[in-house]
């Protein structure tokens, strides 16, 4: 048991949505609880990766390794260090939100619709904790499947539109991590994940290897210029589609850099850090102010998203420049600011497309300009949403602001530059997001169908009452997740500076 | 040098499998003469058990040492008798699929079966033939038979006119193969596989021979390549893919590339061995040209047949690609890849053939609107197959592009592999348009499942074979890596 908990988190839901499958759209109610309840043993074993993780070790904990296409070798390796382990827990917490949030809305094929889900989080899981190259490509790659159902069979009424766009743009992204994949086993004879942080590899091999995961991981992440695709996806999908999208799948585009770019190719990060500094700060600057003009609600949150992200790539490419050898604390800072701003971007962006989902099941509208006046008929709702939206906004004391604080700490070492602009973003990030409460939910009442609007109940009170606990955690006291990631950061902050020439 | 024809009867084990088809197609020709109407399904339960006891053996002669009988026209090896047990597989299970087919279309006569397992013959003959002659003469057994095959709708004109186009430029493909064959013969003086080999490879060959030799290995790569339906000598597929009866269809994306492969490693790999500097650019151009032309002109099909063809073209520039690497492994991978893609073409023309029935083809993308709503089982096993032949892991396709990939990054050629991958996300978007019809379209018409049960029950077998041979392709790997 203590040695297979991570293959059983990866397989108990995949086949539990096989199981909720058979159960058939017909038998709803059933289908619904027995989806609950899996997710929600999920959640539960996964917290055992939290209390018996050894916080003073870089090293893989929770191994498994059994030999899997010999002809290959490559082996079905498991493992989990202090960067994975807890987006695995963020992933198995945002299900249980998203298979809630999806209860009474579905009425189109329920039963499909959180089986995708659940098998969509075996296979996250899968990413987060495969250390076999090819591992990690066969769930990286699968992931997109149960997405692209979501999207395409419950999304809006574009949705063909954004599932193949989405579809084709990381499949066309991830193809290329797959060529440098084979390159390097050619080279080395293994596809370990681990084998590859070793192995040493020219200038040039290096910056083909780095841009070729650039392109796996920009796209995920995303990145501008390569951002294009979120907007479309977010819209499209139904509310439970955006939360796994905000909160989870953009990681795994963070997580690559974490695990494949930096220890992979540290001199080519080094040597291309300006460009993905440049390109983080377009993100964050650029896109906030796209973010100003938007009249969709989710596409304003999805252009919020990846200006958040571009703290992610900037705090991780900083490093660099802000690497002292008398002081490393602030190349260390930016890293694990950036860890942390993923962890914390996982719980507000899903707040966000949930609290529009609210608003989307009653009126199916994200239109800003459909609302107005939302506190007069629902007050409690206003009170989350209220405080989410300062969340985003990077308030001190929600988990909006730790990250952040701690990416522009870093870049403060790197150039003081730097930080100003990526400090303009809580100017923006404030400016968009408090418009927007401010015409969605306060003011009088200009549609008369807001009057009409019911408070939430209970079930979505629950949903928003649990974000707001983890957001405020989070925001308070960040310490016990900056003790679980601390070694391993610092680990890979030693891998990303160790030259490989 | 000729030898003399001995025939010893110990020797003729080796070819057991062949005398008992041929007896079987013999036998069930006149057999069938006497059936009268509600006795013609005897004929194809008769043709699926001569099928599986061929396999069987077939199967019982693998792990036989490598023998030359008749005279050096036929050798088997493990390659051969692998590769006859894949044919009455894949043979076998095409019939499952086309019984449904002919009787919603009443196209159900017992030649279909005869000429069905004669074309299997001259597969198996092609997959053993160890000379010029015998290879020629497996091929044209193959290729009559298919033209006739396709031509047994013979009331539909679309049906006609492609058996009429496969028939004419099959005919100036084999004569291109002829032509080539008698250089190489001219040049050779022996017709035998292993002579050809021995007379290639010796040191003393003045460059009068190699210009000879090279002229001939040409006209064989032109016929191999018009075979396989490669570009430039793609024409006919996509017109013979649509005008033929869908179960035809099937039976010719699938089935015989097994043997087109084979006789290409009998010609070139084992015959020509020698003169692979020369043969492996010209794959290399044929195998991009394949993969580019397959991906784009997809893009714009309507009908799924054609669809399927021009996605036959890529996937052969796959396995062209496997050997244009020009080492062992690099065929062992073309060779599972064929295998790979013949389980995926089967299990796709199985789904449109069950949505067959009288006076409806299924064949267009928008036939499969709201598939997944009425049976999402088999809208499921689509998915599947459209998946795999996309390249998606954990499906066989992924695996197969995978080894395919590895060899010719391993060969140094990595340009080669980023256009492969970058033509393989091109494809991916037509093999979406028909998850997307199924899956986010509502359906237009009803869709009812006619189809008895052994064809729905062998299909969702096949299909799932993709899912699980994608999660344990081990063995087979080995398999096909273990044939050279």
């Amino acid at each position: 048991m203590e040695n297979s908990i991570l293959s059983l988190l990866i397989w108990l839901p995949i086949f539990g949505g096989g199981l909720v499958i058979l159960l058939g759209n017909e038998r709803a109610v059933t289908a619904r609880w027995v989806s609950l309840a899996i997710s929600i043993l999920v959640f539960v074993m996964s917290l055992s990766l939290w209390t018996g993780f050894d916080s003073s070790t870089h090293l893989m904990q929770f191994a498994e390794k059994s030999s899997w296409i010999t002809y290959f070798n490559i082996y079905y390796h498991l493992g989990v260090d202090g960067i994975s382990m807890p987006l695995i827990i963020l992933t198995t917490f945002s299900t249980i939100l998203v298979i809630a949030a999806g209860w009474e809305v579905i009425q189109k094929r329920p039963a499909h619709y959180m089986a995708a889900f659940l098998m969509m989080e075996g296979l996250i899981i899968g990413v987060f904790s495969s250390l076999d190259a090819i591992l990690f490509y066969a769930f990286w790659e699968a992931s997109l499947i149960p997405m692209l159902l979501i999207v395409g069979i419950w999304g809006g009424d574009n949705r063909v539109y954004a599932a193949i766009k989405f579809f084709l743009y990381t499949f066309l992204g991830s193809v290329f991590m797959l060529v440098s994949l084979i390159y390097m086993y050619n080279k080395s004879g293994s596809f370990s994940i681990l084998d590859m942080h070793d192995l040493s590899l020219t200038v040039a091999e290096q910056a083909w290897i780095f841009w070729a995961f650039f392109m796996a991981f920009a796209v995920k992440v995303p990145m501008f210029p390569v951002h294009t695709w979120l907007p479309d996806a977010h819209v499209q999908a139904p509310t439970g589609g955006s939360v796994i999208l905000a909160a989870i799948m953009l990681k795994m585009g963070g997580y690559g850099f974490f695990r494949f770019s930096l220890p992979i190719t540290p001199d080519a990060s080094l040597q291309f850090s300006g460009v993905m500094i440049t390109l983080s700060l377009i993100a964050i600057v650029y896109i906030g102010f796209v973010a100003l003009v938007q009249r969709d609600m989710k596409k304003l949150i999805a252009y919020s998203s990846i200006s958040h992200m571009g703290f992610v790539t900037l705090g991780v490419f900083a490093l660099f420049l802000a690497y002292n050898p008398n002081s490393p604390e602030g190349a260390f800072l930016g890293l694990e600011g950036a860890m942390v701003q993923m962890i914390s971007h996982g719980f507000i962006s899903a707040a966000m497309f949930l609290v529009v989902g609210v608003l989307y099941d009653r009126l199916h509208s994200r239109e800003i300009s459909t609302y107005g006046g939302v506190i007069n008929t629902m007050p409690k709702f206003t009170g989350f949403a209220v405080l989410f939206a300062m969340a985003n906004a990077g308030l001190p004391g929600t988990s909006g602001f730790v990250g952040e604080f701690m990416v522009i700490l870093g870049a403060v070492q790197a150039n003081i530059w730097y930080a100003v602009l990526a400090a303009t973003t809580l100017i923006v990030g404030a400016a968009y997001t408090l418009w927007m409460v401010k015409r969605v939910f306060w003011g009088k009442i200009t549609n008369p169908a807001v009057q009409t609007l019911n408070d939430i109940n209970s079930r979505e009170f629950s949903i928003l009452a649990i974000l707001t606990l983890a957001v405020l955690i989070m925001g308070l006291y960040p310490q016990p997740v900056i003790e679980v990631i601390h070694v391993s950061i610092d680990h890979l902050l030693h891998q990303a500076l160790a030259s490989k020439l | 040098m000729i030898n003399t024809f001995q025939f010893d009867t110990t020797s003729l084990t080796a070819i057991l499998p062949e005398i008992f088809l041929l007896s079987a197609i013999v036998i069930i020709l006149l057999l069938d003469l006497f059936l009268t109407k509600p006795f013609k399904q005897v004929t194809y339960y008769l043709t699926q058990i001569s099928l599986l006891i061929t396999g069987v053996l077939a199967f019982n002669l693998i792990g036989q040492p490598e023998t030359i009988i008749l005279g050096g026209s036929f050798v088997l090896d493990d390659m051969a008798s692998v590769f006859k047990v894949f044919l009455m597989v894949s043979a076998m299970v095409a019939m499952v699929y086309s019984r449904h087919y002919l009787l919603q279309h009443t196209l159900f006569r017992g030649e279909y079966f005869v000429l069905i397992m004669l074309s299997i013959l001259g597969m198996m003959v092609m997959v053993s033939g160890y000379s010029l002659l015998t290879l020629y003469l497996g091929l044209e057994i193959l290729s009559l038979s298919l033209y006739t095959l396709i031509a047994i709708a013979r009331d539909r004109s679309e049906a006609v006119e492609a058996a009429l186009k496969y028939f004419v430029l099959g005919a100036i493909a084999s004569g291109l193969l002829l032509y080539g064959m008698s250089m190489i013969y001219g040049i050779s003086g022996s017709l035998n596989i292993g002579e050809i080999m021995a007379f290639s490879s010796s040191a003393t060959l003045a460059s009068r021979d190699i210009l000879v030799l090279n002229f001939g290995l040409v006209f064989l790569v032109i016929g191999i390549a018009f075979k396989l339906g490669a570009v430039p000598f793609h024409m006919w597929v996509p017109d013979v893919y649509q005008g033929a009866p869908t179960s035809v269809t099937m039976f010719i994306s699938t089935v015989p590339k097994i043997a087109a492969v084979a006789m290409l490693v009998r010609l070139l790999v084992d015959g020509l061995g020698m003169m692979q500097s020369y043969w492996s650019d010209l794959f290399m151009m044929l195998a991009i040209l394949s993969i580019a032309l397959g991906s784009i002109v997809a893009l714009l099909q309507t009908n799924i047949k054609r669809l399927l063809a021009y996605s036959t073209i890529s996937h052969i520039g796959f396995v062209l690609l496997g050997f244009s690497t020009g080492v062992v492994s690099g065929y062992g991978a073309a060779v599972f890849y064929i295998l790979a893609y013949v389980l995926m073409s089967l299990a796709a023309f199985g789904v449109i053939i069950l949505l067959n029935k009288k006076g409806f083809e299924a064949d267009l993308i928008s036939d499969y609107k709201g598939l997944s709503k009425h049976s999402p089982w088999f809208a499921l096993m689509m998915l599947i197959v459209m998946l795999s032949m996309a390249g998606m892991p954990p499906f066989i396709g992924f695996y197969a592009k995978l080894l395919i990939l590895q060899q010719v990054v391993s060969s140094g050629m990595i340009i080669v592999a980023i256009i492969a991958v970058v033509f393989a996300v091109i494809s991916a978007y037509y093999y979406l348009q028909i998850i997307k019809s199924m899956y986010f379209e509502a359906p237009d018409k009803e869709i009812n499942l006619s189809a008895p049960i052994d064809m729905k029950l062998i299909l969702s077998i096949n299909a799932v074979l993709i899912l699980v041979v994608g999660l344990f392709p081990d063995f087979w790997m080995k398999l096909a890596l273990s044939l050279f």
